[in-house]
């Protein structure tokens, strides 16, 4: 008993500190869950326009992305003012989408090439003409499953 | 060392605060390092890519709700002067056609919504214009389902969904813009 009450006095016991790890890898795992690894450099500058009738895209390796927008500040003195499309990390011409949707089907087993995405993330001050020839060229190449990025409406 | 008793090695523990400074390090990793991507949007399929027109003038005239919009981002409906506020509302009536108006759509099946742009109209007039018309026939779609099925469209199954787009098809034309306004 005495040896017991002496230990007691010694000093305060640890705080237990197993258990924090499993918290911190919990949000760790969330984090790994709900982002995606930055994939290009934005070149343009895309400010979506925002609706309502919005879906999620679910599988982020059947979607590809192509951005619509004026260059940013830095690249304006290479690729001038005017709407550009930028596919990955370089600014592109309309019919490069030819081989940058080739290139994508390469990447996904053969069943799932129809479930394929192109996700248009273009700037709502872009006009209509540029968006016109990237639409015309993804009929072209037979992508037809296209989704006008927007950002939710609060009202 | 080699005297400790069992009891001892027993109450000895595992380090395990340094773990939380390496999940610290991983997590703060992906926090810098990735973005949270709102991957939403509009969902629409593209009709396949064909050099001639499709003429939308052999159609019953009632059946067409025409949508023309220029770039001054000003929209004509159906030949008047329309605001994209009231687009939905005007799009709903059209198609559904309660009051049997002789002047609108025969039935849902036959409704065409018409879009034609032109090449100067700014993206976000398109996409607000889009969004205006999924909405009507989303809003429609769900008021049938809740009539057949009792649940909006969302929750609905596989058959039962395909048995309300037969009724409710969506049908958006849209022609090849004009070429007035376009930026250089």
């Amino acid at each position: 008993m005495s040896r017991f009450r002496k230990k007691r006095g010694k000093s305060s016991p640890a705080i237990q500190t197993a258990s924090l790890p499993d918290i911190i890898f919990m949000l760790l795992f969330f984090f790994m869950v709900v982002t995606v690894l930055r994939d290009a450099e934005i070149i343009v500058q895309v400010t979506t326009p925002e609706a309502t009738e919005l879906t999620s895209l679910e599988r982020k390796s059947l979607v590809n992305y192509i951005y619509i927008g004026r260059p940013v500040q830095r690249y304006q003195h290479i690729y001038g003012t005017s709407p550009r499309i930028q596919l990955g990390d370089a600014i592109r011409e309309p019919h490069d989408i030819r081989f940058f949707i080739e290139e994508h089907r390469l990447r996904v087993p053969e069943n799932q090439i129809p479930a394929i995405t192109s996700s248009l993330r273009v700037d709502g001050q872009v006009t209509m003409g540029i968006v016109t020839d990237v639409k015309t060229e993804l009929r072209k190449v037979e992508q037809y499953k296209v989704n006008y990025s927007a950002r939710p409406r609060i009202d | 060392m080699a005297r400790k008793s069992s009891r001892d090695r027993m109450t000895n523990e595992i380090n395990a605060g340094a773990m939380a400074d390496i999940a610290f390090l991983l997590l703060i990793f992906f926090l810098v390092t990735t973005t949270i991507v709102e991957d939403r949007g509009i969902l629409v399929r593209l009709p396949p890519w064909s050099d001639e027109e499709p003429d939308i003038t052999q159609l019953n005239e009632r059946n067409v709700f025409s949508i023309l919009v220029n770039a001054q981002n000003q929209l004509l409906v159906r030949g008047e002067p329309a605001r994209v506020s009231d687009l939905r509302e005007r799009a709903k009536e059209f198609i559904m056609n309660p009051l049997d108006d002789p002047t609108l759509a025969e039935s849902p099946r036959r409704a065409i919504i018409s879009l034609k742009n032109d090449r100067g109209t700014n993206y976000q007039t398109y996409l607000e214009i889009y969004n205006e018309i999924m909405g009507a026939y989303n809003e429609l779609r769900d008021d049938l389902s809740r009539q057949l099925f009792g649940s909006i469209y969302e929750n609905l199954n596989v058959d039962q969904r395909r048995e309300i787009r037969e009724e409710i098809p969506m049908i958006i034309s849209e022609a090849e813009p004009t070429e007035f306004g376009d930026e250089g």
